[in-house]
């Protein structure tokens, strides 16, 4: 027989926290979200000794319980309902050495509700350099607890820990501030009205705005003389009560921590000299966006071409495994290449993420905040949006996930809003094969037109991404006021493990969130371009064959002829046929049609869609280009001339062509307003440019 | 004694009082408590946002949210 223990693991961001939960559990857990809302929920589990494990809840980082976020709400929830499945036997505070005293603070609130507490405090390797020094056995002592040093750098500790845990019916829940000492009469008709309950709980469902058993909040509430307290009155309160506790802890900490500043080595501000600099500051950072380009267009298109032959071998191979028919259509065609789609995606994300969780990890993702944030203030969005707009050129889903952590409702909800303008991974192969079409590939002063194109669209994206921040910015009024706290945590060296476990993690969130959609996609568009209705599709083989009677054409030759007809016979054929009107103005004839709905799926999808049009046998770019470059328009002249291509372009620029991004901009507002309205107002600014441009250059 | 924005960079300061109404809960949290050391390490570009260290912490705010906070300045030892 096993005894399982829950175990949450609390603490302030950036103390290491998570360090702890992977040193104990490794690979060995889950990421989800908490239903209903988009917060990660990190569980995982570790053996304490031959007959007992640990079940360990990675909490969301939080500086005390009086919640101001979505993930500090869910802390609150959990710590004031016993009856939750998750609520922990044992709560564990991990703090770094340097900031002790401020997660003491989240330690006597957990403490307080009588929930049994430790104190684990790490990156103890880093006392002597920074000149800290620690009585443990008083400190145990004072806080009626077992304090546990370890250190996830080099290992210790980490046993002791478990140890703890294994005893944890030793630990006194006894609480450790008296509320009464806030404010005597509030406080004590709290305890008369409510004897049985403890104080500190009672308070926190007076103040705390959570979702958390409504009835019994409402019981506390209606309760008159509480109800008497208004919301500035309980601020009050809840400031006295920090400054009581802030009081308890300094006395505390003078008699067990001891700071001797000579000792310590300035780390800190000999980089922070060079990093937020007013000019050499800025000149880093852009050096480091330098980088992180390369390596997403760079860098990683060995392995994304590794991938896309592999992904088109596959799906010849199964063809020639199965029966020739519908299935194996379905599963060569639809599944295998939707697949691919995805996978072709992987080496870029994490290529991001490699570079986002080492900057997040080392303390400097902070100092790139601090350096934006006013610029980007003007525009309604934070220093906070850097990430999101950096990801966004990667892809936009792990951009919009990353607006996580922007605590101000009105400059998140902008960003995220924004954020599908930045020139994603997704229309670079379009953008590429429309530029080597129209645009000459001749220099100017040495500078190559077709790379001046290319950086210009992604200008444009970035551009425009600010503009419409600044319009909405306008427009949306806020219901809560800004505020922006920061923190500044020490430079430390990334640790690997931490790195590697976010970049497996991030990917795969990405697989399964935004492949579940292309995927989806992928097969729909594969039924609309396989089946069609009337005559014409079901009799394509005799029609073409007919008219086909006097003309010279091989084998091979009549195939693709036969496709293609089909494919103008389908139903996605039929639409492309429908919307011709509509587009006919943008210089775009039924077949780009066909293309901008597959486009749907994911933007790439343009280059393979306009193949299977054109009946080019093989995939490469030089083939395609070839077929694109000769194709009539129904006056005679070139299609892909130079004021379609631009019109082409910009609409690739600026309109919403990704449901993926919908999905994840509906999941993350938690509305359909939004993504709606990205939808329509995007691919309508995207239509209107579309429209000026080719009706301008024609 | 004057509002925390108009502090100069590497002066030290004693918090006297702060505006709670308008300070978020997080920042006194994290340490901002009258009788609390506090220190303007670097600021942006155009003084915003600045750079501190409170008490242990190390943070960064915006000017419209250090004007709530008033500090009186220590002397250099």
């Amino acid at each position: 027989m096993i005894n399982y223990i829950k175990v949450a693991l609390l603490g302030n961001p950036n103390t290491g926290k998570t360090s702890v939960f992977n040193a104990l559990t490794g690979l060995n857990q889950k990421v989800g979200n908490y239903p209903g809302v988009t917060v990660e929920k990190k569980q995982g589990s570790c053996r304490l000794d031959r007959v007992t494990k640990a079940k360990i809840l990675d909490l969301p980082g939080t500086y005390s319980l009086n919640a101001s976020s979505m993930d500090e709400s869910l802390v609150v929830e959990l710590l004031l309902n016993k009856n939750d499945p998750d609520f922990p036997d044992i709560a564990v505070v991990v703090t770094d050495v340097e900031n002790l005293k401020r997660n003491m603070l989240l330690f006597t609130q957990i403490k307080d509700l009588h929930i049994p507490t430790v104190l684990v405090i790490n990156m103890s390797d880093q006392m002597q350099r920074k000149g800290i020094k620690i009585d443990l056995e008083k400190l145990e002592e004072k806080l009626n607890t077992s304090v546990v040093l370890v250190s996830t750098r080099d290992n210790s500790g980490l046993d002791q820990l478990k140890q703890v845990l294994v005893d944890y019916r030793s630990i006194p829940s006894v609480p450790i501030l008296d509320p009464t000492t806030i404010d005597q009469d509030y406080f004590e008709s709290l305890s008369k009205a409510f004897p049985n309950q403890p104080l500190y709980k009672l308070w926190l469902v007076i103040t705390q705005d959570v979702n958390f058993n409504k009835l019994k909040r409402k019981k506390v509430i209606d309760t008159a003389q509480f109800k008497t307290q208004s919301q500035l009155d309980l601020k009050k309160l809840q400031h006295r009560e920090t400054v009581k506790r802030y009081q308890t802890i300094n006395q505390i900490l003078k008699e067990t921590y001891q700071l001797n500043l000579d000792e310590a080595t300035d780390l800190r501000s000999r980089l922070d000299n060079l990093l937020i600099h007013k000019f050499w500051g800025y000149v880093i950072f852009f050096l480091i966006l330098m980088t992180i380009f390369q390596a997403i267009f760079d860098w990683s298109s060995v392995p994304m071409d590794f991938i896309d032959t592999s992904f088109a071998r596959i799906s010849e191979w199964a063809k020639k495994q199965m029966p020739e028919g519908i299935l194996s259509d379905l599963i060569a065609e639809g599944i295998i290449s939707g697949t691919g789609g995805i996978v072709i995606f992987i080496p870029q994300i994490a290529f991001l993420f490699l570079f986002i969780s080492v900057l997040e990890e080392t303390g400097y993702m902070s100092r790139v905040v601090f350096l934006m944030d006013r610029s980007l203030r003007k525009f309604g969005l934070s220093g906070k949006s850097v990430v999101p707009l950096m990801s966004g050129t990667a892809c936009a889903i792990p951009a919009v996930m990353a607006t996580r952590n922007i605590e101000n409702w009105k400059e998140r909800l902008i960003t995220t809003l924004v954020v599908p303008f930045t020139t994603c991974s997704a229309r670079l192969p379009v953008y590429m094969i429309l530029i080597s079409l129209v645009i000459p590939n001749e220099r100017l002063l040495g500078i190559n037109y077709q790379g001046l194109t290319l950086m210009g669209l992604y200008i444009i994206g970035f551009l425009m991404a600010i503009f419409s921040a600044s319009i909405l910015n306008r427009i949306l009024k806020s219901p809560n006021k800004s505020y922006f706290v920061v923190e500044m945590p020490d430079y430390k060296l990334p640790m690997l493990k931490n790195v590697g476990i976010t970049v497996w993690e991030k990917t795969l969130s990405f697989v399964m969130e935004a492949g579940k959609i292309i995927l989806a996609i992928s097969i729909l568009l594969w039924f609309m371009a396989s089946f069609g209705p009337g005559n014409n599709f079901s009799n394509a083989e005799q029609i073409v064959k007919h008219q086909a009677n006097n003309s010279d054409l091989s084998e091979s030759e009549l195939e693709n002829k036969i496709a293609s007809f089909k494919l103008e016979n389908s139903y996605i054929g039929i639409m492309g046929k429908a919307i011709e009107p509509v587009i006919l103005p943008l210089g775009y004839d039924w077949k780009i049609g066909i293309a901008l709905i597959s486009s749907f799926a994911a933007r790439e999808v343009f280059v393979g869609t306009l193949a299977t049009i054109y009946s080019v046998e093989s995939d490469s770019q030089e083939t395609i280009k070839n077929r694109m470059a000769g194709e009539i328009r129904y006056d005679g002249t070139r299609l892909f001339n130079l004021p379609t291509g631009i019109s082409l372009m910009l609409f690739y620029a600026f309109a919403m062509q990704c449901m993926s991004t919908l999905a994840i901009v509906k999941k993350e507002t938690n509305s359909w307003k939004w993504p709606i309205i990205q939808l329509f107002s995007m691919t309508a600014f995207a239509y209107l440019a579309a429209l000026m441009a080719y009706q301008i250059l024609k | 004694m004057f509002p925390l924005d108009q502090l100069a960079l590497g002066q030290k300061a004693l918090i006297k009082s702060i505006e709670t109404d308008f300070l978020p809960l997080k920042l006194i949290e994290m340490g901002c408590l009258p009788g609390n050391e506090i220190s303007l390490l670097y600021s942006a570009p155009f003084k915003d946002p600045l750079y501190f260290k409170i008490d242990q912490a190390h943070l960064a705010i915006r000017k419209e949210v250090a004007q709530y906070i008033v500090v009186k300045p220590l002397l250099d030892d």
